[in-house]
């Protein structure tokens, strides 16, 4: 009896596919497992082979033909059996032939026709040949939600034997990836040797207080703050000579000024000269601060904390510095008072000891700028010399000003850090 | 258009199961049954032999009552009763499967078919008349079968289908044949008070399972009264004074056994003769219709053959299986062939005996490299508060994978657990799987963890 042989699937997500060509004619006889024709599918030319036997009575198709998943292709039956018999329920004129078969087919598909059609014609999409034929370049496994279906048996077998899952095709319930599969299946051709690693154990620690308040904090301040960043270099060789003297000059009072003690100074002088910039945003409205208070960021044991030095624009240098040694000492030691650490009006943070060359700092509220400090290096810089331009080699550092954008603009923002920058590179200012 | 989508031969488990897909699935369906619908397992087999068996099981608690602290005094079975009310059980399975037919619009005609050429063509004939269909199912089962020289005769040397329908109650019985039919009857005549003598010319009672539940089995069936004669063959079943005489030998030399009947249950041949199917082309293979085990398909085009006539395990549910991949292909849906290996067996006798996949002895034969893992009902609480703790599970888990090879349930409820192991062994999960799965207590089931357990040393109540 005359049967409809339909498009089958020959690739995982293939929805139709372009009949390349014929390999069998029609009046040929065809053994189980011949290849009938090449398909195109979304993936790959496939070879479309049949499970039946018979002798193939009609090609309804041309070739270069597209041909929808399911959809018949050719008639297969006994020699010398009319075709008609396997068309008269889906095609109303079976006479229109080739050009025509496929349209008119679209339209039918009564549940008469599928009992028409041999099953082997559908299973051939899953089941495209038999083991040998498997492995690698067949097909893959149906992947379409994301994942490989598969038995926990065959998932076994295949990581023992180096077997990629991906490049097998699966012969059970809806494409899924069982033992028979892989039992004869190669190894993926670069098979990568894993290292075997014991994996470390993942620990649960309870979050400390301050562990905690950090994290609200923050989460507060990058959720609540419109934060821009604005970054600048500035030239620090004069800076550095400068520390070096005064730390020679008063080695014998203990001074030993750093570099983060400058770069504290030269921002709260900034901050004077910008006292537009010395602002914090309140729900009454913009709070301009008359006092120049600069949080310090300090690593401890758990977390960090931001001692404050009150009025760090009047008071001499080397005063600032004895105090924030005080203060980074007694933040180590979490012997800070509240009063100590709060009420800043602006905060810096430094990274350059650790080789940070720039970050972005998080607003510290209620404040509405941060200076985050990278590292001082050397880095070759353009200058004009004699109208020439000549590479030189200076030591650089860089810069990143964090702005509460709804009361420091960009504008603002570039002024306070340009002022930060022109005090760093004229460093006797700083001890004016 | 042909009158029908798919005429069916048959209707039994696998027939009627067919017929009722296929109407699911769209399609007209008409089935040729001469008998009743249901087949052997509706009215002479599965259905009809448990019911006889519940009264056995009955029987044999009762009189154990006093151990669980209910006096139960004369127990005494009521032979004609077991039967009638079996009877009874197979006629409303008749009646269900014809109300399942009507509601499925299903046609049944009750009559002879077979089948002839036409035109060149295989068509199934019916009261003389071609039937015009599409497709043709040949689900004609198996009737039983005798050995050399020894046939049934219906009056001494019986089948189970006058074991199940016997008038009067016979005092001694001889059962050839100690497969799932035998070793039944056997428990069930025992129970009623018959004498009854099994024998198998097998070294093994149920000779297909695992050789450690047979024995089991066989110590059981001997402490409860019964004969059994392993690797014993049977020389002539002859009419004698009052019933018949069997000659038998085993290795304790020949010897005559008298008995008012002899059940001959030494297994079953294909109804494949008669119905014109070497007419129309179709092959058989040893009396069975040779098929190809994906799509059922005979060598004869558009004639299909599921059941115990293609051969296999002659199980109603792999009948039934069969019909459902062979017709849901038919319907052009992407079939995937039923897994052969994992199919079940149970024998209903007590202790209870089920299993699925391979005994040790074939995983031996085979060469495979496996762990036994076995778990006993003695150290079941469940058992031990059901006072059932006869038995125990066995699983053969593969190396190096841990897949079920096979797994073996004798007592508790083992009929009913193989379902678990089945599912397990189909769904290829490993012995991970099943060491990760929560299993209720306190429950028969929980042996089967912990055999599974017990296969890597790890099982926690032994």
């Amino acid at each position: 009896m005359a049967t409809l042989i339909l498009m089958p699937r020959l690739s995982p997500t293939m929805e139709e596919g372009v009949l390349v060509k014929w390999t069998k004619k029609e009046g040929d006889a065809i053994a189980p497992g011949d290849i009938i024709a090449e398909v195109e599918t979304d993936k790959a030319n496939m070879d479309f082979p049949l499970e039946d036997e018979g002798v193939l009575l009609k090609l309804l198709v041309a070739a270069g033909a597209t041909v929808k998943l399911g959809d018949p292709v050719a008639v297969l039956g006994v020699a010398g059996e009319d075709p008609a018999s396997a068309l008269a329920g889906i095609a109303p004129a079976p006479a229109a032939a080739v050009a025509a078969a496929p349209a008119a087919v679209d339209k039918a598909k009564p549940a008469t026709e599928t009992v028409a059609a041999k099953p082997a014609t559908e299973t051939v999409a899953e089941q495209p040949a038999p083991k040998a034929a498997a492995p690698v370049a067949a097909p893959t496994a149906d992947t379409s939600d994301g994942r490989i279906k598969s038995s926990p048996l065959a998932r076994k077998i295949a990581a023992d034997k180096g077997v990629d899952l991906a490049g097998v095709t699966g012969t059970g319930p809806g494409g899924r990836v069982v033992k028979r599969d892989v039992v004869d299946a190669k190894p993926a051709a670069v098979t990568v040797k894993q290292t075997q690693v014991t994996p470390g154990v993942d620990t649960l620690t309870p979050a400390s207080p301050m562990r905690k308040t950090i994290a609200k904090r923050l989460v507060d301040a990058k959720r609540e703050i419109p934060h821009i960043y604005l970054v600048a270099d500035a030239t620090v060789d004069k800076l550095l000579v400068l520390r070096e003297e005064l730390n020679t000059l008063r080695a014998e009072d203990g001074v030993k000024i750093s570099v983060n003690d400058l770069v504290v100074k030269a921002m709260a002088l900034a901050l004077r000269r910008i006292p537009e910039a010395n602002v914090s945003w309140t729900a009454d409205g913009l709070l301009r601060h008359g006092r120049v208070d600069i949080s310090v960021a300090v690593s401890v044991t758990d977390g960090l904390i931001t001692p404050v030095l009150r009025n760090a624009a009047e008071r001499p240098l080397a005063e600032l510095s004895t105090e924030m040694k005080a203060l980074a000492e007694r933040a180590r030691a979490k012997k800070l008072k509240p009063e100590e650490y709060t009420g800043g009006t602006a905060s810096v943070t430094n990274l350059g000891m650790f080789g940070v060359r720039e970050f972005c700092a998080i607003i510290n509220p209620p404040e509405a700028v941060i200076l985050a400090v990278g590292a001082t290096e050397k880095r070759p810089m353009v200058v004009e010399v004699n109208g020439r331009d000549e590479v030189t080699v200076a030591r650089r550092m860089t810069l990143t000003l964090s702005c509460d954008h709804r009361v420091v603009d960009g504008v603002l923002g570039a002024k306070l850090l340009a002022e930060v920058v022109r005090f760093l590179e004229h460093p006797l200012a700083l001890v004016l | 258009m042909a009158a029908w989508d798919l005429a069916i031969l048959g209707g039994g488990p696998g027939g009627y199961v067919a017929a009722i897909r296929a109407a699911q699935l769209g399609m007209k369906v008409l089935v040729v049954e001469k008998d009743a619908l249901g087949g052997i397992c509706a009215n002479w087999g599965c259905i009809p032999t448990k019911a006889l068996l519940r009264s056995a099981e009955l029987i044999e608690l009762l009189r154990h009552a006093d151990e669980l602290g209910v006096s139960v005094e004369n127990v005494k079975p009521d032979f004609g009763k077991t039967i009638a009310r079996s009877r009874t059980i197979a006629g409303k399975q008749e009646k269900g499967v014809a109300f399942l037919f009507k509601k499925n619009k299903i046609e049944h005609v009750k009559a002879s078919g077979k089948l002839a050429l036409q035109n060149g063509r295989a068509r199934l004939i019916v009261d003389g008349k071609p039937i015009d269909a599409k497709n043709v199912i040949v689900a004609t089962g198996a009737r039983p079968r005798g050995l050399p020289g020894l046939e049934h005769d219906g009056k001494l040397i019986i089948s189970y289908h006058e074991a199940m329908s016997l008038e009067t109650q016979p005092k001694t019985l001889v059962i050839i044949g100690a497969g799932a039919i035998g070793v039944e009857f056997a428990y069930y005549y025992n129970q009623v008070g018959t004498k009854v003598t099994l024998i198998e010319a097998m070294p093994q009672i149920l000779p297909i399972e695992d050789g450690e539940v047979s024995a089991a089995v066989q110590k059981s069936f001997s402490k409860q009264g019964i004969d059994v004669l392993v690797g014993a063959k049977v020389g002539s079943v002859k009419p004698g004074p009052g019933g018949v005489v069997v000659d038998v030998t085993d290795g304790k030399g020949a010897r005559t056994i008298n008995a008012d009947l002899c059940l001959l249950a030494v297994g079953v041949r294909g109804n494949s003769d008669g119905i014109g199917l070497e007419e129309v082309g179709v092959k058989l293979e040893r009396g069975f219709i040779a098929i190809d085990h994906k799509t059922y398909a005979t060598s004869a085009p558009g004639i299909y053959a599921i059941g115990d006539v293609v051969g296999g395990a002659m199980l109603a549910h792999k009948a039934s299986a069969e019909g459902v991949a062979c017709v849901e292909g038919l319907a052009g849906h992407s079939v995937h062939a039923v897994d052969y290996d994992s199919i079940p067996g149970c024998t209903y006798c007590r202790p209870e005996v089920a299993s699925v996949g391979l005994t040790e002895e074939r995983a031996k034969k085979e060469g495979l490299k496996f762990k036994v893992g076995r778990f006993p009902f003695k150290a079941s609480g469940k058992a031990m508060a059901a006072s059932e703790t006869e038995g125990f599970v066995k699983v053969i888990i593969g190396e190096p994978y841990g897949e079920i090879l096979g797994a073996h349930f004798l007592g508790g409820a083992a009929t009913d657990m193989v379902a678990t192991l089945t599912l397990a062994k189909t769904a290829e999960l490993t012995a991970d799987e099943i060491l990760t799965t929560v299993f209720a207590h306190p429950t028969f089931a929980e042996a089967i963890k912990e055999s599974v357990a017990d296969a890597f040393g790890e099982a926690i109540d032994i």
